[in-house]
């Protein structure tokens, strides 16, 4: 089993990766040779760009006034009041523009696309705030944009299929496979294996070949850096406990990653508990998988003795996915963040909960952090502060979860 | 077919014979593509026989995987296919063991670094070893990744076959040729593999250009659908791998003919192109 290395550990956490994409032993680069070239050609794109006050400058001029930034921190009054317990607080990610925290993601890529040369964009997406968020950013700069979708997530995320087809991106539904996200990153590597040269692949999580898990999880700590400063000014201090959903582990990574060298604030990401334990039933392997490669790294995974990547279920479709992200590895095996699963019941409970109580239409992903943070918040007291990843708004799945109770 | 000696040799010594022999009969390698437990293990093994028998150099044989991101439709089917029909590495490895002990043309494993990670590193080698494997192909690995599986490659006497693409820059090519043992297997396209109408323009120069960089056999793969162009590449390189075009026959004859016939007369093709004397 990996452990984390003995030279890391005298080290502060939030200094990873090292060159070789290393998390610990988690991350890496696993991918055809024909994907190397440009893989280091972004590595060094990156580097140049963050030291580049005219990108920084840019891209925050972007977030500001194309995305609305900073977000705000909502106080949830009345769940608050029914958890009889710790504060409970929403970093607002779905009043994005776009509706999630994916596009703080798909506006750096562009940029970098951009530095690069390249000016067509490739993308997979699972529940679609991902594709919405990339078509978003290519409409903006004018690049051509192809979002890959498993075909049964273009079935129950129909509304951000419509969204990313009139900002003018081509969605390809993938037919291979379990039709699901696993599937549209496959099919997203095969058309980047063929047009390396002049395309960009925008990944969507904190997930596949060094430098992207980096790259990723930088451009999201926006949303971390925005909550301590919002704590510190509301309360004079860091938040307590700090929750988010994790499937590939974007909006956790961008939360809890300026968090990490405080080791006074709890951090706990929900994986996707699905219908159950049982193999095939859940998406969730941090909780039930081992070390495996998947994707261009090396992280936690579902898959058999063989090393045959498993079946999996979310109710969610953006947490449907087999993998995570390495560093959440890392912090799993580090014991710096706690992870636990919720089952889809009790995330669609949230859901309802959330909408009633709240007037916050939360997406069903972020649901499953929700139900977490309410059931947590009980247990704590009530001079603490809890605050939850408001990952993304759920008005795409309303059509799914009417389907799911039988009035369609 | 076996002796003695045969037996002893390691999968490196093995290649480095069956190459020896194509050269001293001024032929070309054809190394053929078979997915293993398309449809199932009996056929795979049937196929081994019939290829073998056809004159291939040796054979590069497909391990099923859920998830091969450098396979085009064709391949990804077959996987899908075997996976389905209850494929698993043992079974695999029971196929290389039976065909090995009398054969010596050499069958090297192409597999996913994630099936090899997976089983551990020495496992997975020393388990390739036993069932008399010649050596791996691991499309998904690159060469920063890869000293633990050399290592282990090298003790074993297996052949580690590295990849070069044409977005491989120059040294790093030279490198990758420096490290790759029974040959070096050169990527004709930058995508996925399949079949392809025309070849790049410029695949003659690089084979010519990496023949000389490199020490080990050149062999093209990624593309070669035809007889005809299989000739075409054979020219100047070492061997040619053909993949997707034997899984297609494959999987045109089930149900039909025979799935080991196909493969054999289609190989018997491929060798009489690939001859040049």
């Amino acid at each position: 089993m990996p452990s984390v290395p003995a030279e890391i550990v005298d080290q502060k956490l939030s200094a990873v990766p090292d060159d070789f994409g290393r998390f610990g032993c988690f991350g890496g680069r696993y991918v055809p040779e024909t994907l190397s070239a440009a893989l280091d050609q972004l590595e060094m794109a990156y580097n140049e760009a963050i030291a580049d006050p005219k990108f920084i400058s840019e891209l925050e001029g972007l977030f500001a006034a194309f995305v609305g930034r900073p977000t705000p921190l909502l106080f949830a009054r009345r769940l608050t009041e029914k958890a009889r317990g710790a504060q409970i607080y929403f970093k607002r990610e779905d009043l994005s523009h776009t509706g999630a925290h994916k596009i703080n993601n798909t506006l750096g890529q562009a940029l970098l696309a951009i530095r690069m040369g390249k000016r067509r964009i490739i993308a997979e997406t699972g529940a679609g705030q991902h594709g919405v968020a990339t078509a978003t950013a290519c409409a903006r700069f004018g690049l051509e944009c192809v979002v890959y979708m498993g075909s049964e997530d273009v079935r129950r995320q129909s509304p951000n299929v419509r969204t990313m087809k009139l900002m003018g991106a081509e969605v390809r539904p993938v037919e291979s496979g379990s039709r699901t996200l696993r599937d549209a990153i496959n099919e997203a590597m095969r058309d980047w294996m063929a047009s390396v040269e002049t395309t960009h692949y925008i990944i969507g999580s904190v997930v596949g070949p060094h430098p992207f898990p980096r790259i990723v999880r930088d451009f999201q700590s926006v949303i971390g850096h925005e909550t301590i400063d919002c704590c510190k000014s509301l309360f004079g201090r860091l938040p307590d406990t700090v929750v988010a959903c994790v499937g590939g582990g974007s909006n956790a990574a961008g939360m809890f990653y300026p968090f990490i060298d405080y080791p006074e604030v709890r951090l706990v990401g929900v994986e996707a508990g699905g219908r159950s334990s049982d193999d095939g039933e859940h998406a969730a392997p941090l909780t039930y998988g081992t070390p495996g490669i998947l994707h261009g790294s090396l992280s936690y995974v579902l898959q058999d003795a063989d090393g045959q990547t498993a079946d999996v279920h979310s109710v969610s479709a953006g947490l449907d996915y087999p993998g995570v992200g390495p560093e959440h590895s890392f912090w799993r095996d580090s014991g710096r963040v706690a992870y636990t699963s919720v089952t889809d019941a009790a995330a669609l409970d949230a859901f309802d909960m959330v909408a009633q109580q709240e007037g916050v239409l939360p997406a069903l992903e972020t649901s499953h952090a929700l139900a977490w943070a309410v059931d947590a918040a009980s247990k704590m007291r009530p001079e603490e502060v809890l605050v939850v990843c408001m990952s993304g708004r759920g008005d795409k799945d309303a059509a799914e979860i009417a389907r799911l109770r039988g009035h369609e | 077919m076996a002796t003695k000696d045969a037996i002893r040799k390691t999968g490196i010594e093995l290649l480095g014979d069956a190459f020896a022999l194509c050269k001293a009969e001024s032929r070309r390698a054809v190394a053929p593509f078979v997915t293993a437990g398309d449809p199932d293990s009996k056929s795979t093994s049937a196929i081994l026989e019939s290829i073998c028998a056809a004159g291939a150099t040796c054979c590069e044989l497909g391990v099923p995987y859920s998830d091969p991101i450098a396979d085009g439709p064709v391949i990804q089917a077959s996987y899908t296919r075997a996976l389905n029909a209850g494929m698993t590495l043992a079974k695999m490895f029971e196929v290389v063991a039976a065909f090995s002990k009398s054969h010596s043309m050499p069958v090297l494993a192409i597999a996913s670094d994630s099936l090899i990670f997976r089983n551990g590193i020495e496992t997975f080698v020393k388990r390739g070893q036993e069932s008399g494997l010649a050596g791996f192909v691991v499309p998904d690995l690159p060469l920063e990744e890869s000293d633990d599986l050399d290592t282990q490659c090298r003790l074993a006497g297996l052949a580690l076959v590295r990849l070069v693409t044409p977005t491989t820059p120059p040294e790093r090519a030279r490198e990758i040729a420096r490290r790759s043992t029974g040959f070096l297997y050169c990527v004709s396209v930058a995508g996925v593999t399949g079949e392809r109408t025309a070849l790049p323009e410029n695949l003659i120069e690089r084979i010519q250009w990496l023949r000389e960089e490199s020490e080990v056999p050149i062999v093209v793969g990624f593309g070669i659908s035809t007889a005809e162009q299989a000739k075409e590449v054979a020219a100047v390189a070492d061997g040619v791998i053909v993949g997707s075009a034997v899984v297609r026959c494959v999987e045109k004859a089930h149900g039909v003919k025979s799935t080991s016939d196909a493969a054999g007369d289609f190989v018997r093709e491929l060798v009489e192109q690939c001859r040049f004397n």
